[in-house]
């Protein structure tokens, strides 16, 4: 049943990657300036120019280009990037894993955060407890992912320097891996000093963006628990001898859970798009990184295939979703 | 106003709106002159009649010349493009809630497809698109936020109609023209004005984002993100250049936040 659904969904998501990859190629190549550009050298002839645009195909017309790029993006093949001349399959492949880890740990500090948070503003509600979780949550919105990034450099990097400010490790010495997955399999091989060196260069990129949503599901949260606490089951648990923290965290949380997973799962798709920017501050390894140079350099086999990338990460995103609802409410279970 | 978040917003705002318009007397040195004897001098806090308050960057240019200049190319973005976002976003909102129907279906439709999109990876693909330069980072503001607008115009625009005095305009026979124009959007002004507000100090942060990558202006013009990517490859040696730009840009986004929650405040009659 759950396997027919995530197949169908899958099935589903193959058209609007088509669409999304149909957009970008022509849209790349409406826009004025040569992509070859950045490979000419000083002093190369017309015809030495026109060689190069016939290597990369750049000479056909249009929709023979999409053709060749479409046959070959069937079989893995997404060309190679004009900067670097690596394939973008296997660049795209080599700096994923980064980006992925940051982002699951953006999204694992926001919602401990959020919950956190919440949850102490409910405890206190009507006091002063409250008043200070809104004043945090509101200051930690009104500031940009962008200006928290520049913040810690500043104060955990320079003025207080204990963490350090770019990268992914220590490039001093080789990791020793087999996958690029750096941190879940530094933790798996129980190599923890490692694991913890990676953990401190992810640990200001990921807070950096994970404070607005922690901020958000703090928000959001802590209305939906006010309208639980206000229920004759809430009263019933604290007649009968409960503690308010019990009440809390094993009672109304659960219920008052759904409009929380339902904004978290929209934001974790901002928060992709936000490691291109917070990876960038903290020159951060991932395909954020790699987008801007991407298109500082107009590479554009590369820029498509990160596109695409982007894409099917948000489809992925939004399926996980659509089954964690599934599992949250069971009206929706046998829908 | 007795509203503290107005005062504090209105003041910081004022100030960086001094800034700009007075650039040129208020600089104690030309934003571009480079003085290659003095590269990198540390903030000096003593209001000398020579020396650099703020201190130099890597080309030996003053520092706190180059954030009052650069408070231009912010105030332009927030002002223009603030502007136009507000107009596109405000017309078509009133559109889709006025005429409801196809043309509801179609612009709630666009705006559900577009705000799905992460408005940075949408803006630097957009700038990629358009070429670098300070009218694609404009224009590229409008066409990703416009829907923040229009979400809540078209809202508004809904709960207005079902009011007395648009019966009543209808009753007197007015055309559905006038009503539009001289009874509703009189009373949808003051959200609109929230909304553009914070709208600015949005396009302030995504002016310094794409400075910051090098995709905005031109690296010859001082501008905040262009400083804060110098001071971040220079951090270590001289971290006064970022922390300086940074803070001039949390304070305006700031400003910004609060002048816009204030005037929700002032302007909502029930919470006030």
């Amino acid at each position: 049943m759950l396997a027919r659904r995530i197949l169908l969904r899958l099935v589903q998501a193959v058209p609007t990657l088509i669409g999304v990859a149909v957009l970008v190629f022509v849209l790349v190549r409406v826009v004025p300036g040569d992509p070859v550009a950045m490979m000419i050298p000083p002093g190369a002839s017309a015809d030495d120019v026109a060689r190069l645009h016939a290597l990369y195909g750049l000479d056909k017309p249009i929709l023979t280009q999409f053709a060749i790029w479409a046959k070959q993006a069937a079989v893995g093949n997404f060309g190679i990037s004009i900067t670097s001349r690596e394939g973008v399959a296997g660049l795209i492949a080599s700096r994923l894993p980064a980006t992925l880890e940051l982002v699951a740990l953006a999204a694992t500090i926001a919602i401990v955060l959020g919950v956190a948070l919440a949850a102490i503003g409910t405890r206190f509600a009507g006091r002063s407890g409250e008043a200070a979780v809104d004043a945090v949550s509101g200051f930690a919105l009104a500031v940009p992912d962008f200006v928290w990034g520049l913040g810690f450099i500043v104060l955990f990097g320079v003025i207080w320097p204990i963490l350090p400010i770019s990268g992914r490790a220590d490039p001093t010495h080789a990791l020793d891996l087999a996958t690029n997955f750096t941190l879940t399999e530094s933790v798996l091989r129980l190599r923890l000093a490692l694991a913890g060196e990676v953990l401190s260069h992810m640990v200001m990129p990921a807070t950096a963006l994970a404070l607005p949503l922690a901020a958000m599901i703090a928000r959001v949260l802590k209305s939906s628990l006010a309208e639980q606490m206000a229920q004759d089951y809430v009263l019933l648990a604290r007649v009968k001898g409960f503690s308010r923290w019990h009440v809390i965290l094993r009672e109304a949380l659960r219920n008052a859970a759904l409009p929380t997973v339902s904004l978290t799962g929209v934001q974790v798709t901002f928060l992709v798009g936000g490691t291109v920017l917070i990876e960038r501050i903290f020159s951060y390894p991932g395909i954020g990184n790699l987008a801007i140079d991407a298109v500082i350099n107009r590479d554009l086999p590369l820029i498509q295939g990160l596109i695409l990338t982007f894409a099917a990460l948000f489809i992925l995103i939004n399926l996980a979703l659509d089954l964690s609802y599934a599992a949250l409410d069971p009206r929706l279970r046998h829908g | 106003m007795r509203n503290w978040r107005v005062l504090v917003g209105g003041a910081l705002l004022l100030a960086l709106l001094i800034a700009a318009v007075f650039a040129p007397a208020l600089a104690p040195y030309d934003p571009l002159d480079q003085d290659l004897g003095a590269q990198l001098v540390a903030p000096d806090w003593h209001f000398a009649a020579v020396g650099h308050f703020l201190g130099t960057d890597s080309l030996g240019r003053d520092l706190l010349s180059r954030l009052i200049w650069g408070s231009r190319v912010a105030l332009t973005v927030a002002l223009v493009a603030g502007t136009l976002t507000a107009l596109l976003g405000t017309l078509l909102g009133l559109a889709a809630g006025f005429f409801g129907g196809a043309v509801d279906v179609l612009i709630s439709r666009a705006v559900d497809v577009w705000s799905s999109f992460p408005p940075v990876l949408l803006s630097i693909i957009l700038v990629a698109l358009l070429g670098t330069g300070l009218w694609s980072v404009v224009v590229a503001i409008v066409v990703i936020d416009w829907t923040r607008f229009c979400r809540v115009v078209r809202a508004e625009t809904l709960k207005q109609e079902r009011m007395d005095y648009v019966a009543a305009a209808v009753v007197a026979g007015l055309p559905p023209r006038v009503i539009l124009w001289r009874e509703v959007l009189p009373n949808l002004l003051p959200l609109t004005l929230v909304l553009l507000t914070l709208e600015m100090g949005i396009a302030v942060v995504v002016e310094a984002i794409l400075s910051f990558v090098g995709l905005s202006i031109s690296s010859d013009v001082p501008s905040w993100g262009g400083m804060i990517a110098e001071g971040r490859t220079v951090v270590h040696e001289a971290p006064w250049i970022l922390s300086g730009a940074m803070l001039v840009l949390l304070a305006t986004v700031l400003g910004f936040n609060l002048l816009g929650d204030g005037l929700k405040a002032e302007l909502d009659p029930v919470l006030r």
